[in-house]
Formats: C-alpha cells, structure tokens, sequence
C-alpha cells in the first residue's frame, strides 16, 4: 500500500534535488604547503574537476610532474562523462519510486542510490589510488614507500602538502537528499502502520 | 633644546665662519637620542612578523635613481621599483623590452637623480592611482603604476635643465609640472656663459598626467633666468593656481653660493594657470620646435616604445597678462608649501631667519589693488607687505620644508640646526621641536601636502647618517626617522637606513592599494612579439646574422634547453618567457659571458636579452631566480660554432613539446 501524499511529495523533492549535482560541487581537496600560505584547491562536480583559483589545476599539475603524478585532465577521467547520466537516472527513477509511493519501490530506489554513491566512492578512491601510485618511473622526486593518492575523508601529510578532503556542497546535498527520501519512507510507512491499526 | 638662546651665536657662526658646511659642525654624541625615544616606542612600531604595515612609504632613492618603498611604522624595506637607472638585478634598461624607457633626445641615459615621489590626487587628496617623480639631471617625468608597482611611463621635459620643481601636481592630477633648476639659453645655444643675463631663461612645464599613456606637454611658460626650485599647487580657494620658489634673482652664473646669495628676497612665482590654459587656447602661446622623448610600457605586450616628439607650445607671460607674478620672499627660498585649507603659501628660505607664510587672499587682493613695486620681465613683483600673513619667528637654521597634519599645525625642516619645529597656522607660535639626526632636507607626512593629511606620522628625511648605525667605511646608507605627531608633542621612534638620497617621500594607508596588487600577468593576453606560450612553440631562428631564441621557463626547466647553429659573428636574442600563472614564482636567465645583464621574468611576461658570443664553444646559460627545488638543474646550452660553420641550427624538443605537438597533429587530423 502506497504512503500517503505528503510524503511521497518529500521523497519526489528529495529526487529532484539531485538535480542541484548539474551546478553543485560534490567534493573539495585543499592543498596547504608553506609555500601556499593562501592555498590551492581543488573541486569536483558531476561532470568536471576545477581549480578552486583560476590556475590551481595547472598549478598543482606543474607542481605534481616532480613526483611523476599524471597530469589530471578532466576530459581523461571517465567517471565524469558517466556520473551526469547517473544523477539523471538516480533522479528519474526517484520520481518514479515516488509516483508509485509504495515503499518496496522506494526501498528499492534507496538501495540504488546507496550503491550508486557506494561505486562513486569506490571509483573515486580508486581513481586516488591510481594517480597516487602510477607514477612515471623517472620522476624527478621518488620517496621510498610514499604514494600520493589523496584521503577520501580528512586530512594528510604528502611531502611539503597537507591535503583535505571532504564533501562540497553537492556532495550535502546528495546525503540530505538520501536522508530526506530515507526519512519520507520511514514517516510514510509508521503513519500507513498507524492508521492499520486505527 | 632650546635653540633660540644661541640662535644669535649661531647665525653670528654662520656669517663668520660657514656653519652651512655641516662638516664643521661637531657630531652629537653617539646615541644621544636613545634617551629621547618615550618607552612605548618599540611597540608603536614592532609590526609582528606575518603582519602588515599601516602605510606604503615611498621613498625616492635620490641618486640612485630609483624609488625604495618602506612599510610604516616598521621602516621595512619591502620593494625597490627601477625607474630612471638601469637596474642588473631586474635587466630594466638591460632587457630590449625595457630599453626605450630610457631613451631620450640626448640617446640613452642609463641613470638620473630622482628627488620627489608625487602621488595622484582626487579632489586634492591622494587618490592611489599613481606614483610620479622627476629625473633631476635629464628632466624627466616617470608615472609608476600601483598594481604592478612598475614604471609606466617616462616624458622628457626639453628647455629645461635640472627639472627639481617637479613633479608636483594639481588637486586632480590634470597637471605635474616641472622647472628648471638651471636657467639655459632657451633654444639652447652656443653663448658666452657670461651673457647669462641676456640669454638664460628658465621654464615651467604644465605636463597633463590623467591619462595614463598619454602625458603630453601641455604648455611651458617662459620665465626670467633665475633657478626655479620647487613647488605646489593651490588647492581650494587658491585651486588653479601653481606656486614656483625662485633662487638666484641675482642672475649670477658663477660661484652662486655667494653670487646668487645677495639678495635679501628672491621670488615665488605664482603662476594662474586655469589663465595660462585659455592663452593657450587663444592661440597665443608659440610653437616652439623641441626634441624631447615620450616613453610608454605597454603592459599587454611586456613592450616599451619611445616616440620622440617635435614641438611644445611655449607662453611669454608677456602675451598673457594675469598668469604670472612674483611674491617676494626672503631668502633664497626653497620649498613652497600650501597649507590644507589652500590659504597659506609657506616658503623655505634657506637663508631666513623667519617662515614666511603668504595669504591667498592677500595675493588676490593685492593684484585687484595693483599693489606692485616693479615688473620683471613682464611679470608684476607684489609687494611684500601687501602678500605675507605672518613670519614664524626664529624657527631655527635653515629652513627647508613645510608639510601639515590637518589639525592647524605645520611642520618645517631646518637643514641648518637638524631639527623639526612645529607651529601653529594663524598664530605663526613655535609649539614644539625635535632634533633629527642629522640635517633633515624634506620631511614627510603621509598626506602632508594635500587636503587631508593622515596626520599620525612624520618622518624625516636626513642627509648625513654619522653615528646612526654601525660604521660601514667612508659611505654610509643615509638615514629616515620616523616620529609620532598624534599627541602635543613630536616623539622620535624609530630610525632605519635607506638606499640612495631619500630626497622626499610620499606616503598612503596600505588599505589603498593592498587588495589592487596584480599577482602575475595573463599568459593568454601577453602580446609580445616573441611570446612562447607553450614548450612546443619555441625554437631558434636565423635572419642574416641575426639569430632568435625563443623558449619557455617553467619550473624547473627551460625548453628548449639544447640550442646548436649559432656562428661567432651572430648577434643572438633570448626571448624567454615564463609560463607560469602563479604568484611569485620568478624565474631568472644568465648566459656565460654576458654583457648584458641577466633576466627577471615574472609569471605570464617575456623578456629579452641580447648576446654576442665571440669565440666557439659550449656556453650554458641557467635560472637566477631561485625558482623551485630543482632550480639548480635549471639549465642548458648554447653551441657556438666559427663563423660559416655547417652546423645546422637546431633546437631540442622536450618530451612535453613532443606530447603537446602530437595531441594538436592529432586534433587537426580529427577536424579533417
């Protein structure tokens, strides 16, 4: 049995406001050395990976050539020509789950969602992983034991930088929106309960 | 210190025996003023490291030609800008890119005398935009742009010689003006210098400054000969109206020291002119043939050009009654200083034993009442009484230089007696004085000349250094001092050295100009005619003898970084640009056996060097700049073969020139 209206409206707006992904940014990496008192930074968004300053990527590219790093060319990185269609997907299918309104359905989209954000993760750590330990083989700096893949969460000392990593605002977003559609659920299908036993 | 009580013997001293030779007077005991600096004074200027000044202090580097810029209160040196001199550490005037700056109508002049820093003003108060100041011994105009702070612009002023009246600007910097200090046949001329009263004349330059790029010489006035020293704009009521110091009304053209030393008054030139503009306009200023060189920095293209232009407009006060009178002053005064209200015309007379302060509104009365005792030239002398408001009497020796707080007090420099004596306007009474050490020339008030003083510090300006720091052999760096004028009383606080003669000084609250500073200039908008904008582009070309070296530095390497086919006989160019986009990474260039100087290049600008190797062999060139961690591997080579040699001229491509060559092969083949 569906839930009732108000909560399926929750669950489509939840949805909907994955849309937000096409402008938000989901991630943000900061760079602190000493001789980047002002700092550099990076942003990821659904479908590109920004400088937080004009010239930060070209920066931090420059600068990473001394450990042998891959320069990072948005265009190279094919999880950003997918995670567009996926938000879309992750939207739609949102909004069919909530028109429907009974909870499998909704559960189901969750599910989606969880495991969707759980291989976005995944890929993103990897992709981490990948620039952090292919380096070239004459790369100017070579540390034994020291890789350079970036934390996924928090804050760690590479060489002369401390990067930071956590969710932008996008990345709030899409939790809140995971949150809210998790929340109509429970609300939705406590109050169907309710009324059974009324 | 009571200066008064042996005034008397003083002057009797300076009669009998030359006191003016400051050698003769006995150095004060060393550190005599450590017990004169109040407690607090560490901490009124202790700026913590990290922290920033207050103040931008831009001081001029007098002889070295240059312009030093201090942070007050802490007295830090934090920028040397080249201006009139070549400058090694830079390449300005060594760099083919900087080289017509200092082009002038008598050739290149690698050096000047620059005295005063002027900055712009709006509604007669500092505005930020620019700085100006004159070269003294080639008359010259500089205009120093405060984003990059980085000379911008550099006018010639022609008849004239010793341009020190300058560059004094109107309250809207539609004028900076110049004088000569040295009267000279005008057109210059092959003359017995004995016929100096027949021949010399002196001139005042009205150059409009408001429009960056385009100084231009609106009209010079035609003078009497005497030595024309310093001045200042009227502001307020007296607005439209520019005040010139005289010396030499005697017209001596032989040991002046005594010659021109005679008179008991000599003359401030009031100058009308808004009345001088619409004679111009009018048509009655002449077209006066003169060679003289307008340099531009294009900032676009890192690229100055140098024009010389032909003619000026010159106006006989004579064709224009009304622009020009003369205010006796006693003595052979120096500076000419308008107080913030516009009424009071202070003047420096190097040899009075007063201050006097003429009243703009005397002067006007005076010229409507025709209150004249003479006429020189075609120019009216006023009558002293009829002009002056007030003598500050027995102020001490040798009075120089007047600036204000804004609160009703001035401010005078006494060379003489090495001391700072402030008084109040209106009431011409001496409140307060310090000693300076020692023999303060100008004395600088952030504002002081304008408006609206930012009336907090004073610093003074000094010539002789003696015991102020730890001796360093016969030359010693000249010596500022900075004091607190917020209270009653005038506290010393501290005491740093400078480079050069700082002559005078100009200063801003930092807040002015802090957030406007350019951190690199865009490579996407460099229009250099040898701009190297990636590794791929560069290359080594041969025209005739000529070769061009056109490369890229970029931590931590040059590309391209192996160059052969250069011949003994080939003038070669370097073209080197730095192509990063990132504050404050400089990279330098230097080639063995150089004789020109090295490269700075900031990020996004290119530079050029010339060189002529003259014997075969292999010569590396490198950065100077220490750039990165790899900056000593920052390298290469140029191969130079004899003359005729079949070596073929060649230059290595980078791995990166390889891989961005490949990529563009491979998006043209795309778009086919």
């Amino acid at each position: 049995m569906p839930i009732s209206n108000h909560f399926r409206i929750l669950a489509a707006v939840a949805a909907l406001s994955l849309l937000t992904l096409y402008a938000l940014p989901l991630w943000s990496i900061d760079l602190l050395a000493p001789q980047y008192p002002e700092g550099l930074g990076l942003v990821i968004k659904a479908n590109t990976i920004q400088g937080k300053g004009a010239n930060d990527l070209a920066t931090i590219n420059e600068l990473n050539h001394y450990i042998g790093m891959k320069e990072i060319d948005p265009d190279a990185v094919p999880e950003l020509r997918v995670m567009p269609w996926a938000i879309a997907v992750l939207a739609v299918l949102g909004l069919g789950a909530a028109a429907i309104g009974r909870p499998a359905a909704l559960i189901a989209w969750l599910g989606v969602f969880a495991v969707a954000g759980a291989a976005g993760m995944v890929q993103f750590w990897r992709w981490g992983y990948d620039y952090g330990h292919h380096l070239a083989p004459d790369a100017i700096i070579k540390v034994p034991g020291m890789a350079y893949q970036p934390p996924l969460l928090g804050t760690k000392q590479m060489l002369n930088f401390t990067a930071t990593s956590w969710p932008a605002v996008g990345g709030y977003v899409a939790g809140a929106a995971f949150l809210a559609f998790a929340l109509a659920i429970w609300l939705g299908v406590r109050e169907a309960r309710t009324h059974a036993r009324a | 210190m009571k200066l008064s009580k042996w005034f008397p013997q003083a002057a009797a001293a300076l009669v009998a025996g030359g006191a003016l030779l400051y050698a003769c007077t006995s150095a004060p005991k060393q550190n005599q003023s450590s017990s004169l600096v109040s407690g607090d004074a560490a901490q009124r200027v202790y700026v913590a490291p990290g922290s920033y000044d207050e103040y931008y202090a831009f001081l001029s580097g007098g002889y070295s030609g240059q312009i030093a810029v201090y942070g007050l209160p802490s007295g830090r040196l934090i920028k040397v800008i080249s201006v009139f001199s070549q400058n090694p550490e830079d390449a300005w005037g060594y760099a083919e890119e900087t080289k017509p700056m200092l082009n002038t109508s008598y050739g290149f002049i690698p050096w000047d005398d620059a005295h005063h820093p002027e900055l712009s003003q709006t509604n007669g108060v500092p505005d930020g935009r620019w700085l100006f100041i004159n070269g003294n011994n080639t008359p010259r105009i500089a205009r120093i742009d405060l984003t990059t702070f980085t000379t911008a612009e550099i006018i010639q002023l022609p008849n004239s010689a010793g341009g020190h009246a300058a560059p004094f600007t109107t309250p809207d910097s539609k004028y900076v003006v110049s004088a000569t200090r040295f009267s000279v046949p005008i057109p210059n001329a092959d003359v017995p210098i004995a016929s100096y009263k027949d021949n010399f004349r002196g001139t005042l330059s009205f150059v409009t400054a408001d429009q960056p790029g385009k100084m231009d010489i609106a009209f010079q006035i035609l003078m009497p000969g005497f030595d024309y020293d310093l001045g200042h704009a009227g502001k307020g009521p007296s607005d439209g109206w520019f005040f010139f110091t005289s010396y030499n009304s005697e017209q001596a053209n032989t040991k002046l020291e005594v010659n021109a030393s005679q008179n008991d008054k000599d003359f401030i030139a009031a100058i009308n002119y808004r009345q001088a503009e619409q004679c111009v306009a009018a048509g009655k200023a002449k077209t006066f043939p003169s060679k003289y060189a307008h340099n531009v920095y294009d900032e676009a293209s890192h690229t100055a050009t140098s024009t010389m232009m032909t003619s000026v407009r010159m106006l006989d006060p004579r064709d224009c009654p009304g622009v020009a009178y003369f205010l006796p002053t006693p003595k052979s005064p120096h500076g000419v200083d308008v107080d913030p209200t516009g009424e009071y015309i202070v003047a420096g007379g190097k040899l009075a034993t007063v201050i006097p302060v003429h009243s703009f509104s005397k002067l006007q009365k005076a010229i409507a009442d025709k209150a004249f005792d003479k006429e020189i030239a075609g120019i009216p002398v006023l009558k002293y009484e009829a002009v002056i408001a007030g003598e500050v009497q027995k102020p001490g020796l040798g009075p120089l230089h007047t600036e204000f707080d804004g609160k009703g007090y001035a401010y005078t420099s006494m060379f003489i007696s090495s001391e700072v004596v402030k008084w109040k306007l209106g009431t011409w009474e001496i409140v307060d004085r310090v000693p300076t050490y020692y023999s303060i020339g100008h004395l600088m008030i952030p504002g002081g000349d304008s408006k609206k003083p930012w009336g907090k510090y004073m610093l003074a300006l000094n010539k002789i250094t003696k015991d102020r720091y730890l001796p360093t052999g016969p030359e010693l760096f000249q010596s500022a001092q900075l004091y607190d004028i917020s209270g009653d009383k005038m506290k010393l606080l501290l005491d740093f050295p400078t480079i050069g003669e700082p002559h005078y000084a100009q200063a801003l609250p930092a807040a002015m100009i802090k957030d406007k500073q350019l951190k690199f200039y865009s490579l996407a908008n460099n229009t250099n005619q040898y701009v190297t904008r990636a590794e791929s582009e560069g290359g080594i070309t041969r025209s005739g003898k000529r070769v061009d070296i056109k490369m890229i530095a970029i931590r931590s390497h040059f590309a391209p970084d192996n160059l052969e086919g250069v011949q003994v006989g080939d003038t070669v160019y370097f073209h080197v640009t730095n192509i990063e986009q990132d504050w404050d990474i400089v990279h330098g260039f230097a080639v063995l056996g150089s004789e020109n100087s090295e490269l700075i290049i900031n990020p996004g600008e290119t530079r050029s060097i010339r060189w002529i190797p003259k014997a075969p062999g292999v010569y590396p060139f490198y950065c100077t700049d220490f750039c990165s961690a790899l900056h000593q591997e920052m390298q290469g080579y140029v191969r130079v073969s004899p003359a005729g040699s079949m070596v073929a001229l060649t230059a290595n491509v980078s791995p990166k020139a390889q891989q961005q060559m490949s990529t563009a092969k491979k998006s043209e083949a795309t778009k086919k």
